[in-house]
């Protein structure tokens, strides 16, 4: 419907484009979805969800140890503190004051 | 052609800071700039959370064709990386706001924060130290009491300048969400710190409680549907504040009303045509900062597109608009993919007529209210000849393109001037790119 304006706003006209990218995109644009991921920023790690899952899957075996490759700690075994990857403060100076 | 900006000012480059490699580490990324009340001194947070503070030098009467340089005065790690194994939550260090608070005797104050927590951090000179005790060596060891003959005055003797900052007060744990603001009071004693949800009132002498005085968290978080972005204090009026929104509204608030601010005073908004909507109009009608000039007559918001006057005795729509990059409708689309369209960029007076803000390809923007004169500078490696005036530079939307404009298509969006400082009394400004930060001075005649 939007090709039989005359005039199409560009913003409108990258809307269409956008939707024509991504069919499935939220119906509720710029809502709930996006605020609550923006709420949940630095949540790298895991959810309860994910460590509920993980001890079901655990409860007839043995807790792994810490897997010696620091990869990314999801899923399937249950992260203790020493399997995050430290993040050291700097201890370079800024090169601002260089 | 040669729009002028403000009073027509002939903006020149005077200093970079930084370096100059391509290769940018991310701890070296600036995140907020800001002079404190007299310009002395210019601070910047990074996102390793390390503060540089600058220092302008005193005039030299003999050079009077530029205004003092700034060098670095202190630096030092304000925050550092945490992480809160209760919520499975990484705590970045990166310096999201400083403010100075004013000086009130030989040391300077500012408070820094990170996403979770606010310090505040003392900024000393120390520029002679005691020397001649009668029990101790110079070198500190203790003399063989038997050996003291005769007594003396320890003196007060010159020594190499030597900065300290020393963490006073750590205002911890009254956020659960990220802190996107700081703002101090005007009575000087308070200050405001805002997260996506909350708004907290703190006394800057008590770290272990603080007011939480807005609070928009529904009930269930399903029905969430705006956050918090941006909040400042009045500037002279201690009792009002604003907080403005991700759906673009602005609230003013005061204290004297009701202990929890939720219910607003004012609330200002521009009605919005529905026939433009579009899937992008909340995302980039979200105000990612909100300043007053300084009489507290108006006040200016940013949002992707535009810059925003209010006066706060009109709550239906500002009094001026003025177009940062308007060519950049017609990109939403891949802005939208890159995640550019969430990029929030800070925008500041000169205090009364005259606003900046940053854009893309390293560009920022100048608009002076009383000519309605703009100008787009960048702040470039390529042009820092001290005292050569910066040439205006213009993007093509569309069409054939004239020499020396540059195509949207051409703009650099990794270079993003997000922060930018203009110094309270003179025509000094700071511009911060991802990792330089350029100083700008009128030309002087």
């Amino acid at each position: 419907q939007e090709m039989e304006d005359k005039v199409i706003s560009p913003e409108k006209a990258e809307e269409a484009k956008l939707k024509a990218r991504y069919p499935h995109l939220g119906q509720k644009p710029g809502g709930s979805d996006f605020l609550r991921k923006r709420l949940q920023k630095g949540q790298k790690y895991f959810d309860s969800g994910d460590y509920n899952m993980a001890k079901a899957k655990m409860k007839n075996k043995q807790l792994p140890a810490a897997a010696p490759d620091k990869t990314e700690v999801t899923g399937d075994h249950i992260p203790t503190p020493q399997d995050l990857p430290q993040r050291k403060p700097s201890l370079v100076a800024s090169k601002l004051a260089g | 052609a040669g729009a002028g900006g403000g009073n027509d000012i002939q903006w020149c480059f005077s200093q970079v800071k930084g370096a100059v490699d391509d290769d940018v580490a991310e701890a070296d990324i600036i995140s907020t700039v800001e002079f404190n009340h007299s310009g002395e001194l210019l601070a910047t947070g990074d996102k390793g959370g390390r503060v540089v503070i600058f220092q302008q030098e005193q005039e030299n009467k003999t050079q009077s064709h530029s205004r003092g340089e700034y060098n670095v005065y202190s630096t030092f790690q304000s925050h550092e990386p945490e992480f809160d194994y209760l919520k499975s939550l990484e705590i970045e260090e990166k310096i999201n706001k400083i403010r100075w608070l004013p000086q009130k005797n030989a040391a300077q104050f500012l408070l820094s924060t990170n996403d979770k927590t606010i310090k505040l951090w003392k900024i000393s000179e120390r520029d002679k130290r005691p020397e001649g005790y009668n029990l101790k060596e110079e070198d500190g060891r203790y003399r063989d009491p038997t050996t003291v003959t005769t007594l003396r005055v320890p003196v007060f003797r010159p020594m190499d300048l030597m900065v300290e900052a020393s963490p006073r007060r750590i205002f911890a744990n009254a956020h659960t969400y990220h802190i996107n603001s700081i703002s101090i009071n005007s009575d000087y004693e308070t200050y405001l710190s805002a997260d996506d949800l909350r708004i907290n009132l703190w006394h800057l002498e008590i770290t272990d409680r603080s007011f939480n005085i807005v609070d928009i968290k529904p009930a269930n978080m399903e029905e969430l549907t705006e956050v918090i972005t941006a909040a400042e204090f009045h500037p002279n009026s201690c009792s009002t504040f604003v907080y403005s929104s991700s759906k673009g509204t602005i609230r003013l608030c005061d204290m004297r009303a009701s202990a929890l601010c939720d219910r607003h005073s004012k609330l200002f908004e521009e009605p919005e045509d529905p026939s433009n909507r579009s899937f992008f109009s909340e995302i980039i009608s979200s105000i990612s900062d909100v300043k007053f000039s300084h009489s507290g007559r108006y006040m200016m918001t940013r949002d992707y597109l535009s810059v925003k006057i209010w006066d706060l005795n009109m709550e239906n729509r500002p009094v001026e608009t003025y177009q940062v990059h308007e060519y950049l409708r017609s990109k939403l689309c891949s802005l939208y993919e890159n995640d550019c369209i969430f990029d929030k960029f800070e925008c500041c007076w000169n205090g009364l007529d005259i606003v900046m803000t940053g854009s893309y390809n390293n560009f920022f923007r100048m608009f002076d209210r009383n000519s309605k004169r703009d100008v787009t500078l960048e702040a470039s490696r390529e042009n820092n000849k001290p005292r050569t005036v910066l040439k205006p530079r213009k993007v093509c939307a569309s069409g054939k393109r004239k020499k020396d404009e540059i195509s949207v298509d051409s703009l650099d969006f990794n270079k993003k001037i997000l922060h930018t400082a203009w110094h309270p009394k003179e025509n000094i400004i700071a511009v911060a790119t991802t990792n330089n930060l350029y100083i700008f001075q009128d030309k002087m005649n």
